[in-house]
């Protein structure tokens, strides 16, 4: 009896499962089959990559992806040098202020962050001729990604063997020299993950981005969500498709780095 | 040491500081102050924009808000938990499931909400495929209400639940199974009564960790509810929008912020890591 | 001020941790070209002291010397000490050469090429500068952990259990070498070790340490012959307590007969015996007790149940000073 049962549970648990990763996956899978349908409707007309050519020509698009590039490079460049820098402090001696601030960041709804960080922004040009921009964007995309860094290379540095850092130092190197000859190349992989990770998160930010951004620095998802809410478009098909592959892929390799 | 330390972590010091914890500081403030007739604060105490939070118009709103995360808890922590006992099962296979949940989580949620526009729409995939095939003669009203929300949120926030359960039930000892089976537990009964009770701790934490973004949820109510479902995120972000109102806006924000901090300390008590 | 002869000294030091006193008031010279063993249990402070001296750790109260010079309040980098570490920490992302240059080019020294092949030539690692650490065997990587700590010339060379990360059958090997290879560069070596075999056969001075206190100091053949504490008699070999007297077994004799009058005796039964080739090894409980052992000639022939004497010369009793 119980052992039929053992059995058939798997089996019963793996269709479940089945229908689990159907259910995670399939909708991305649809939307980029009707990409390349020659229908602007959702009936299938033939193969076509006409959307992808209009995606491509689009300059609208193509000024809002250049934003979303340099917003997401210089956010997660400085994010990571922040974040690395701290994940180490805080791996030497935990600084709990600090650390429960970066858990708070972490949980903060978006909604919140984004109209706090507005009123923040919107109080220091009282004091400054200033304007929302890219710039605000960018301290914006800083301020939420730092965290998600820190948790990264603190996960990376607790494998990290600490005589390693204790041989250094005996051998005459500095403090700053042992971090820089011998933990940072051996974290290095964590690191390079984390700033992958960060970039995606800022590449796909949408609710803390719309609030602080100006007239200038419209991004991608701004575009994007504009598109969705007047309805599907196989345009947007398109750009959704390009999207999920060229982030799937970064964090693929982020994965595979967080685990080498 | 200590003086390279303290200059390691001051950069992050200076970020958390000035781009978090300030600009809550600002919002604290401006929720205590009267509105600006074109937005901004007027410098006049008052305590009415938390007044306002009774009012039956608002409570509404944070009530609903309050059973819609309850909801999506309650449907992510019923799909999440299977999949979580699939994959601790999956042997040599485990890594390749667990990513083929964490791939989609990290790749763009505005795409993922989109998907469901796509699928739920009057002139959708599925409405048009029941269409065809005759089912229906008229397109279901499929999206832009309550139910949207749910499914958009239950599928946004699935995976953040099956990593934690996946690694609560990687801690449980297999004897403990292997005794139950043996006690002439059926495996469903095993589950039951063996399993999940002592997969409680990571219940709560999984719970939770979809609890608090959903109570904040924005997006996911606007793409799919379409406006008819406005719940806190929405709220807020109104006010800030075209309503004008910064210091209720405010007020309403330190209320979802009061409730994610009793959270985290709830978590951080039980020393969970919370990634 | 520290004797000239002494290389190191420790003047009453202490380091407390919040749960509990790992060191406690230890004070020790280490004389200039010997090689001076720390031995006790594991958690006995023995690495503590090592890391303090290392510069790891700062002490609680006390002060460290390094030839003539109060070092207690230095960096690690600032103390001409070097270490090997117990799992080696080699730097996996650096070749042989590269480890090994490493410390030289911290210390801005421009010629390092011949210091390098040098040294590595002293520890028999010669063709191996361009592996990395994951390439080599248990035993290279100990050796290239050596070379780099000796490549700076350090004053104090400091081991931390040297050759417990090493297969049991090399040990022996690799002890003799170690041995050889202090006396040939004449750098002075302090070592850390739970086994007391290899202290004693390695080290010119041994300290034994427990529960954080210095039991007692000086050669193996004092340590050994003339414990001071029933503690240092236990941790350095087996002893038979018997009457309050401790005798080492292999100076335990066992005789049916009674004993000659000159030798100190109790009677007992024997419980049992095993035959190890060179010895045959006697258990015998006295009529107080205690179990007695005795290492007798491989010819001894008793068999359990046997009524005997055990035997021993005054002389060869312990002559423990003081007991905690």
């Amino acid at each position: 009896m119980s052992r039929t049962g053992q059995r058939r549970t798997p089996g019963l648990l793996g269709l479940y499962a089945a229908g689990a990763y159907a259910f995670l996956h399939l909708p991305l899978a649809v939307l980029a089959v009707f990409s390349v349908n020659a229908s602007r409707f959702t009936n299938w007309q033939g193969f076509s990559l006409e959307w992808y050519r209009a995606t491509l020509r689009d300059t609208h698009l193509a000024e809002a992806t250049m934003n979303s590039l340099i917003i997401a490079t210089a956010a997660t460049l400085a994010a990571t040098a922040i974040g690395t820098l701290a994940a180490y402090g805080l791996w030497k001696r935990d600084a709990p202020v600090l650390s429960t601030s970066l858990y708070l960041s972490l949980v903060t709804p978006e909604i919140v962050m984004g109209i706090s960080l507005l009123a923040f922004f919107q109080w220091i040009f009282r004091f400054l001729s200033l304007q929302l921009g890219m710039h605000t964007v960018i301290l914006a995309h800083v301020a939420f990604s730092v965290a998600y860094v820190v948790i990264v290379v603190l996960a990376r540095l607790r494998t990290f063997d600490a005589s390693l850092e204790e041989a250094a130092l005996d051998l005459g190197a500095t403090d700053w020299q042992a971090f820089r000859h011998v933990t940072l190349p051996l974290i290095l992989p964590g690191v390079i993950a984390a700033g992958l990770l960060a970039f995606t998160i800022s590449f796909d930010d949408y609710v803390i981005t719309s609030m602080v951004a100006g007239v200038d620095s419209e991004t991608l998802p701004m575009v994007m969500y504009a598109m969705a809410r007047r309805g599907p478009n196989p345009v947007l098909n398109a750009i959704s498709t390009l999207i999920v592959v060229a982030l799937g892929t970064v964090i693929v390799i982020s994965e595979r780095l967080r685990e080498k | 040491m200590k003086r390279l330390r303290r200059l390691f972590l001051a950069p992050a010091w200076a970020v958390t500081g000035v781009l978090f914890l300030t600009p809550l500081a600002i919002i604290w403030v401006y929720s205590l102050l009267s509105r600006g007739a074109y937005g901004g604060v007027i410098w006049q105490a008052t305590a009415e924009n938390y007044q306002r939070l009774f009012d039956p118009l608002y409570g509404m709103i944070l009530l609903r808000t309050f059973v819609m995360a309850s909801a999506a808890t309650f449907f992510c922590l019923l799909l999440g938990f299977p999949l979580a006992l699939f994959i601790s099962r999956a042997g040599r296979r485990k890594h390749l499931y667990l990513q083929l949940v964490i791939l989609p989580f990290w790749t763009s949620f505005l795409v993922r909400t989109y998907a469901w526009i796509f699928l739920l729409r009057d002139t959708g995939l599925i409405n048009t495929a029941l269409l065809s095939l005759g089912v229906i003669r008229e397109p279901l009203p499929l999206l832009y209400n309550d139910g949207a929300v749910l499914l958009g949120l239950v599928y946004g926030y699935l995976p953040f639940v099956v990593l934690p359960l996946y690694a609560t039930l990687e801690r449980l000892d297999p004897a403990l199974l292997e005794a139950a089976a043996d006690l002439g537990a059926r495996p469903v009964t095993a589950i039951t009564h063996v399993i999940v009770p002592l997969c409680a701790p990571g219940f709560l934490a999984a719970g939770l960790l979809v609890f608090i973004p959903c109570l904040g949820a924005f997006l996911t109510p606007d793409l799919l509810g379409g406006g008819k479902t406005v719940l806190a995120g929405n709220l807020i972000q109104n006010q800030f929008t075209t309503a004008r109102d910064w210091p209720f806006g405010s007020a309403v924000s330190l209320l979802l912020m009061a409730i994610v901090m009793i959270i985290l300390l709830v978590l951080l008590r039980r020393g969970e890591r919370l990634v | 001020m520290a004797e000239p002869d002494a290389v190191l000294e420790l003047r009453g030091v202490t380091k407390k941790f919040p749960t509990h006193v790992a060191v406690d008031d230890v004070s020790f010279r280490v004389p200039r070209g010997e090689l001076f063993a720390l031995l006790g249990p594991s958690g006995c402070g023995k690495t503590t002291t090592l890391r303090m001296v290392a510069g790891f750790e700062q002490p609680t109260s006390g002060e460290i010397w390094l030839n003539g010079r109060r070092i207690e309040h230095l960096r690690p980098y600032q103390r001409n000490v070097t270490t090997v570490f117990q799992s080696y920490a080699l730097f996996p992302h650096l070749t042989v050469q590269s480890n090994v240059e490493f410390g030289l080019r911290r210390h801005s020294i421009r010629e390092t090429a011949g210091r390098v092949r040098k040294v590595l030539e002293l520890v028999q690692l010669t063709g191996k500068e361009s592996r990395y650490p994951a390439q080599l065997s248990g035993g290279e990587k100990q050796r290239v952990a050596l070379a780099r700590a000796l490549v700076l010339e350090p004053d104090l060379l400091l081991l931390d259990e040297p050759l417990s990360a090493l297969d049991p059958r090399l040990r022996k090997q690799v002890r003799a070498e170690l041995k050889q290879l202090q006396k040939r560069i004449g750098i002075t070596f302090l070592f850390v070790t739970h086994d007391q075999e290899e202290a004693l056969s390695l080290s010119d001075q041994i300290a034994v340490v427990n529960r954080g206190r210095l039991e007692q100091v000086g050669t193996p053949r004092e340590i050994y012959l003339k414990p001071r504490t029933r503690f240092v008699a236990g941790f350095l070999g087996a002893v038979n307590w018997i009457n309050g007297v401790g005798v080492r077994p292999e100076l335990t004799r066992a005789t049916k007969d009674p004993p000659q009058p000159d030798l100190k005796w109790a009677r007992g039964v024997v419980e049992r015996t095993t035959f190890l080739g060179n010895v045959v090894q006697l258990e015998a409980r006295l009529e107080s007790g205690e179990t007695a052992v005795a290492e007798l000639p491989p010819g001894a022939e008793f068999r359990p149940g046997d009524r005997i004497h055990v035997c021993w010369n005054a002389a060869d009793e312990l002559p423990l000073v003081e007991d905690r």
